[in-house]
C-alpha cells in the first residue's frame, strides 16, 4: 500500500512536467493549427542549454530565465517565417495541416542535428537536488517535489493567462475564428505568433525540469514529443487544463507501470490506453465538439 | 515527319518500351558491374517501393501516415525469427500477410476518425512496436538482435526487381480503377465523398492495409543485406521519414513521381550516409523544408510549368521565323 501511494506521488511529480509539455503543443495545435512535431527538440534543446549554462555557473533553477526568452524568439520567429508561409500558400486548411506537419518533420531533423554537431550523441548527466527527503515514511529525492511546483505553478500561471489577460482572451478568439479575430482588430498574426512562442517556451521550461531530475542527450527529443502528443489526445487536442490533467494521468500510469510490470511496457500501455480513448472518446478527456 | 506528333500519338506504346528497358537494365545489371553497385541499386528499388506505397495511400487521401518504418520493421522481423525455417518467396508472402493483418487492425481504430489523429497514432506506432518487440524478444528469447544469413547480391536484386513491378502494376490498376477515383475524392472532400456513396472508412482502411503489404514485402529483401538486426535498426525512424520525402519531393500527382524521387534519394543516402551521417541528415531536414515550402507538388508538378514555358518559347521562336521569312519575301 506505502509501496502503490509513493508510485502514485512521483507519477503525479513525473506528470506534472509531461503536463506542461503537453500544454504547449496543444496550444500550438489548438491556435496555430501546426501539429509540432518539433516539440520535443524544443525540449531538448531546453535541457542541453540548461547543462550548458551551468557548466558556466549558472544555476539550472536560473536557466529559465535565459532559455525560455530565447526559445520564445525561436517559436516566434519559426511560425512568422515559415508556417505563415505555408498558411497562405496552402489552398485548403486540411492541406495546411499536412503541409506544416511535415515542414515540422524538417525542422526536428535540422534542430536535432545541429544539436548533435555542438553536443554530439552522448548523454550528459545533470542530476541536481539529490538529497532525501522523507515525508510519512516516503522518501523523494528532493528535486521531484521542486520541480513539481515550477511545472505545476507554470500550469497555472498559463492558465490564468489565457482565462483572464487581454492577450489571452485574444488567442481564445484567434483560436475559435482567425477571420473574426482579425475584424475585432486582433492582430491574428502576431498572435499566432506568440502562442507558438509561448509554446516553445513551456518546451524548454520542461526540458529544463527534465534536466534536473535525469541525465540529458541529443537524442531526447523524440520519445518526449510522443508522449506530449499521447498526453494531447488523451487530453482532448486544443484544451489546456485537459493536457495538464492528462499528463499527470500518464505520469501515474508511467510509474505504476515500471514499478509493478516492466519499464519497457509503458509506452505500449500508453497506446492500449489511447486505442480505447480512441475508440470511446475521440476528443479527449476535457475536448469539445 | 513531326517529332512532337509522333511522341504524342504513340505515347502509351513509347512508356511501355521505356519500362521494359528500365526493367531489363536492372535485369541485366549484375553482369556487368560489381556486387556493392548491384546493392545499390536494390536499396533504390526497396525506396521505390516504399514511396510508391506510401504515396498510394497517404498522397492521394491526404491522411499522412507516418507509419512505413512500422511495416518495414514486420517485414524485417519476420524475416528474422522465420529465416532457417522456411524458403525465401514464402516467407515474403507471410510477411506481407502480418503487415496486411495489423494495419487492418491500426486502420479500424484510427481511421474511423477523422484529421490529425491518424498522424498522430501512426507517429507513435513504430515507437509502440520497437518496445513491444523488444519486450517480447527479452521475454521469449532472452536475448536482444538476431543475425541473418546473407542471402547473394544478385538473387536479391531479381527479388526486389519482380516486387518492384508488382507493386507499381499493382498501383497503376489501382489509381484507374474506380477505387483509386474513391480515394482522390476523399482527398478532395471526404464529407461530399459520402454524400457520392462511398463507404469511406472501408476504402480508407482496406487500401492502408494494401499499401503496407507492399512495405513489409520489401522490409524483408533489406535484411539479408544488413546482417545483423535489433529492434533499433529495424524499426528506425529513417524508413519513415525517406519514403515521404522521396514522395513529396517527387511529386504525388502521378505515379512516377515517387519513383524519381526514390531513385535520387535512395542514390544520394547510400553514396553519403554512411560517411557524412551528422551533414547528411542535417541537410534532410533543411530539403525536407524546402520542398515543402517552394516545391508542394514535386519535381512533377514542375513539368506542366516547364512544358508551358517551353512551348511559348517554342511558338514564339518558330513565329518570329516566320515573320522574318515573310519580310525577306
Amino acid at each position: 500500500m506505502e509501496r502503490i501511494l509513493q508510485l502514485i506521488i512521483v507519477g503525479i511529480f513525473q506528470g506534472s512536467i509531461y503536463g506542461l509539455l503537453a500544454m504547449g503543443l496543444s496550444l500550438q495545435y489548438g491556435v496555430c493549427r501546426v501539429l509540432n512535431i518539433t516539440h520535443g527538440e524544443f525540449v531538448m534543446v531546453g535541457a542541453m542549454l540548461t547543462f550548458t549554462l551551468s557548466g558556466l555557473g549558472i544555476h539550472p533553477l536560473l536557466a529559465p530565465v535565459i532559455i525560455g526568452p530565447l526559445l520564445f524568439a525561436i517559436g516566434f520567429v519559426l511560425q512568422s517565417t515559415l508556417f505563415r508561409t505555408l498558411k497562405a500558400w496552402a489552398p485548403s486548411p486540411a492541406a495546411f495541416e499536412g503541409n506544416a506537419l511535415l515542414a515540422a518533420f524538417g525542422v526536428m531533423y535540422i534542430m536535432e542535428y545541429i544539436a548533435r554537431i555542438r553536443w554530439s550523441g552522448r548523454s550528459y548527466p545533470t542530476f541536481i537536488l539529490p538529497d532525501i527527503v522523507s515525508f510519512r515514511g516516503m522518501e523523494f529525492t528532493l528535486n521531484q517535489p521542486v520541480t513539481f511546483a515550477i511545472a505545476l505553478a507554470l500550469g497555472i500561471a498559463v492558465y490564468l493567462f489565457l482565462s483572464r489577460s487581454r492577450m489571452g482572451r485574444a488567442i481564445r478568439a484567434t483560436a475559435e475564428d482567425p477571420g473574426t479575430a482579425g475584424l475585432m482588430g486582433v492582430n491574428t498574426n502576431m498572435i499566432l505568433a506568440f502562442t507558438f512562442g509561448l509554446g516553445a517556451l513551456l518546451a524548454g521550461v520542461a526540458g529544463t525540469l527534465i534536466s534536473i531530475k535525469s541525465s540529458v542527450s541529443t537524442t531526447m527529443g523524440f520519445s518526449n514529443t510522443v508522449i506530449a502528443l499521447i498526453v494531447v489526445v488523451l487530453g482532448g487536442l486544443g484544451s489546456v487544463p485537459g493536457s495538464f490533467i492528462a499528463g499527470i494521468i500518464i505520469g501515474i500510469v508511467s510509474r505504476l507501470v515500471a514499478g509493478f510490470w516492466q519499464p519497457v511496457l509503458t509506452v505500449p500501455v500508453y497506446y492500449a490506453m489511447l486505442m480505447i480513448l480512441l475508440l470511446v472518446r475521440p476528443t479527449g478527456i476535457l475536448g469539445k465538439k | 515527319m513531326d517529332i512532337t506528333r509522333f511522341i504524342s500519338t504513340h505515347r502509351r506504346f513509347l512508356l511501355v518500351g521505356f519500362l521494359l528497358l528500365v526493367v531489363a537494365f536492372v535485369a541485366t545489371f549484375p553482369l556487368y558491374t560489381q556486387q556493392s553497385h548491384v546493392r545499390v541499386l536494390t536499396i533504390i528499388l526497396i525506396y521505390v517501393v516504399l514511396a510508391v506505397s506510401w504515396a498510394m495511400f497517404s498522397g492521394t487521401t491526404g491522411y499522412m501516415s507516418l507509419a512505413p518504418a512500422a511495416f518495414f520493421g514486420l517485414g524485417i522481423y519476420t524475416m528474422a525469427l522465420l529465416q532457417k525455417t522456411l524458403p525465401f518467396p514464402v516467407i515474403i508472402v507471410i510477411a506481407s500477410l502480418i503487415s496486411f493483418a495489423f494495419a487492418l487492425l491500426v486502420g479500424l481504430v484510427t481511421l474511423r476518425l477523422r484529421g490529425i489523429y491518424f498522424a498522430i497514432f501512426t507517429f507513435g506506432l513504430v515507437i509502440f512496436l520497437t518496445e513491444l518487440v523488444q519486450f517480447l524478444e527479452t521475454r521469449i528469447y532472452h536475448g536482444h538482435g538476431w543475425n541473418i544469413t546473407p542471402i547473394d547480391n544478385t538473387t536479391l536484386l531479381y527479388t526486389m526487381l519482380v516486387l518492384v513491378v508488382v507493386t507499381v502494376l499493382v498501383i497503376y490498376f489501382i489509381r484507374r480503377s474506380r477505387y483509386g477515383l474513391a480515394l482522390l475524392s476523399i482527398g478532395g472532400n471526404e464529407e461530399a465523398a459520402e454524400h457520392m456513396g462511398i463507404n469511406t472508412t472501408r476504402t480508407k482502411v482496406l487500401y492502408f492495409a494494401v499499401s503496407s503489404i507492399f512495405m513489409g514485402a520489401a522490409g524483408v529483401v533489406l535484411a539479408p543485406s544488413i546482417i545483423y538486426i535489433n529492434t533499433n535498426i529495424a524499426f528506425s525512424l529513417f524508413y519513415s521519414f525517406m519514403p515521404i520525402l522521396m514522395a513529396i519531393f517527387g511529386g504525388m500527382a502521378h505515379l512516377s513521381g515517387p519513383i524519381i524521387g526514390a531513385v535520387i534519394f535512395g542514390y544520394l543516402e547510400k553514396m553519403l550516409r554512411a560517411q557524412w551521417s551528422t551533414y547528411f541528415m542535417l541537410g534532410f531536414g533543411i530539403i525536407l523544408v524546402v520542398v515543402i515550402l517552394f516545391l508542394p507538388n514535386g519535381i512533377i508538378g514542375l513539368v506542366p510549368t516547364l512544358q508551358g514555358k517551353l512551348g511559348g518559347l517554342m511558338t514564339r521562336l518558330r513565329k518570329g521565323e516566320k515573320g522574318e521569312q515573310h519580310a525577306n519575301a
